[in-house]
């Protein structure tokens, strides 16, 4: 049986990695989330979809600390994230990777550079090591012959994987995906699915994908979260999610073009409009 | 009614503004120690900032050492007065334009590229991404960039100077024939070290404005092709309005 908003996927305190509690968040007056639930599970691939503009970004800033919700809880490992110092929350971020949605890879290094960047920032490793690490990032993304091509000479899907093999470079604890797969061709989508598997297996990672690539994520991960209105509409397995019986969960893992999210943004009628001549 | 709501808002703007740019100013400062022992990244951007300024820098010191020649000569003349004209211009282009002109023309050339490039930084999530390293970009990305143009800019001033007073001279005395002993002489009894440091000050003072503006608006742009825009036309407009008051302040200051 699917889980509710009111009751998210149960997962016992050890086993979970990243819990939020009862978050509220507004932009402008503009309501994102009210009351907000979820927990991932630790070494598992968990997915966060939701249509678009429900806030999935928003809430990947709001568990790495970049955005401060208006009230609720963020925990890390039993840590809360609003409530740390900078200085805290930058030891935090230690140990999480986050991979952007259009690789965010800084323009005026080359690849080898960027993947060296964290290395060189945090760690007094000398030059031989640091080259070896990087080159065995870059092996694991299959771009170690890439490694002094700058970013703009890469596809998108390159630029995913070198984001990837650097968020890598620092063995964080949690690998946090954005909107991973758009824009790819097939094979570079299949690409970074494979990676994101890999990754996850091999090295014990725990790993967060936000998007809205149902048919991907359902191949992918090992439990889902579906945001709508501010709140989890549904968690579970795909199995779950794809029987639950929500209408706009419905909507969404079908794919239907009308439903609770109308295909017609709020007008004045259509008719009247025409009629009266307003604008 | 409206004209003086509009004008509370556009007060209550420039207060935010300030206190916003004054508290930026302060962690750009609480950054610089760390960023000082990173000396690469420093000279990297006092070669963005400064070297690649150069050409610029040295057409626009001579042209403006020329015009100041020919108009300087036209001025002394009347009065049979010639010989000052090597005083005259350097004291001009000493303690006025070759910091006002040498910062305007920093914000035009290095302030906008400063500004364009941290913003387009942050509309791309470079900035986002050092921040989920770990790796504050105040440290990493503005404070290097604010030093390197505090540092090159009065070197750029000086060289501006240079390269002008050899253009007063090359009309002066080669175009116009003013003698070159009484030329360089003049000179050299009439200005004295206070000149010079008043000169130097200046272009400290609006290296220090000039850098800032640009790294504020770069780093508080909106992440859209229009607010990295806006940024870029702000840095060239503020800092050229900020130049000619603070200029109006240290001549006030320092005569």
């Amino acid at each position: 049986m699917a889980s509710t908003a009111s009751s998210p996927a149960p997962a016992s305190a050890s086993e979970t990695i990243i819990e939020v509690r009862d978050l509220h968040y507004s932009v402008n007056g503009r309501v994102i989330f009210s009351g907000l639930n979820l927990q991932i599970p630790r070494g598992r691939i968990t997915a966060v979809m939701g249509p678009s503009g429900t806030g999935k970004t928003t809430l990947l800033r709001l568990i790495t600390g970049q955005l401060r919700p208006d009230s609720g809880t963020v925990l890390f490992d039993g840590i809360d994230v609003s409530s740390l110092k900078t200085r805290e929350l930058y030891a935090l971020r230690r140990r999480m990777g986050m991979l952007f949605q259009n690789g965010a890879l800084l323009t005026d290094m080359d690849v080898f550079e960027n993947v060296a960047f964290p290395l060189r920032e945090h760690t007094n490793l000398p030059e031989s090591l640091i080259r070896n690490l990087v080159l065995t990032k870059l092996q694991a993304v299959g771009l170690r012959g890439a490694a002094r091509l700058y970013p703009s000479e890469l596809s998108g899907g390159m630029a995913r994987r070198v984001a990837l093999a650097r968020a890598m470079a620092t063995d964080p604890d949690v690998l946090i995906y954005d909107e991973p797969f758009t824009g790819l061709d097939p094979i570079s989508m299949g690409m970074i699915v494979r990676l994101v598997r890999q990754m996850n297996n091999a090295l014990g990672l725990t790993s967060i994908v936000v998007s809205h690539d149902v048919e991907e994520l359902a191949s992918l991960a090992d439990t889902g979260y579906i945001i709508a209105g501010g709140k989890v509409a549904a968690a579970g397995s795909f199995r779950e999610l794809k029987g639950h019986g929500s209408q706009i969960v419905h909507q969404f893992i079908n794919g239907l073009p009308d439903g609770p999210v109308p295909f017609h943004y709020p007008a004045p009628d259509y008719y009247e409009q025409l009629l009266t001549g307003a604008a | 009614m409206r004209l003086l709501g509009e004008l509370t808002d556009n007060l209550r703007n420039f207060v935010a503004t300030v206190g916003a740019l004054s508290l930026f100013f302060g962690r750009v400062i609480a950054q610089t120690p760390r960023a000082l022992m990173r000396p690469t990244l420093i000279i990297a951007q006092i070669h963005n900032a400064g070297a690649l300024s150069l050409v610029i820098i040295m057409t626009c010191g001579l042209f403006v050492g020329m015009v100041l020649g020919l108009q300087g000569y036209d001025l002394l003349q009347r009065f049979g007065s010639e010989d000052a004209l090597g005083t005259a211009a350097a004291l001009a282009l000493i303690k006025e334009l070759g910091p006002v002109v040498t910062a305007l023309l920093f914000a035009g050339r290095a302030g906008t590229a400063l500004a364009s490039e941290i913003g387009l930084m942050r509309a791309t999530d470079q900035l986002s991404a050092m921040e989920m390293m770990a790796v504050d970009p105040l440290r990493r990305v503005v404070a290097p960039r604010f030093l390197g143009g505090v540092i090159a800019m009065p070197l750029l001033t000086v060289i501006f100077v240079a390269i002008g007073i050899f253009g007063v001279q090359l009309v002066g005395v080669q175009l116009f024939g003013v003698d070159a002993a009484s030329f360089w002489s003049q000179m050299r009894s009439s200005v004295d070290v206070a000149d010079v440091m008043e000169g130097v000050i200046k272009g400290c003072v609006f290296g220090v404005a000039c850098s800032l503006i640009a790294v504020y608006e770069g780093y508080t742009a909106l992440p859209t092709a229009e607010g990295v825009g806006r940024a870029t036309t702000r840095t060239v407009v503020t800092s050229a309005v900020l130049t000619l008051i603070l200029d109006y302040m240290l001549t006030a200051l320092l005569l």
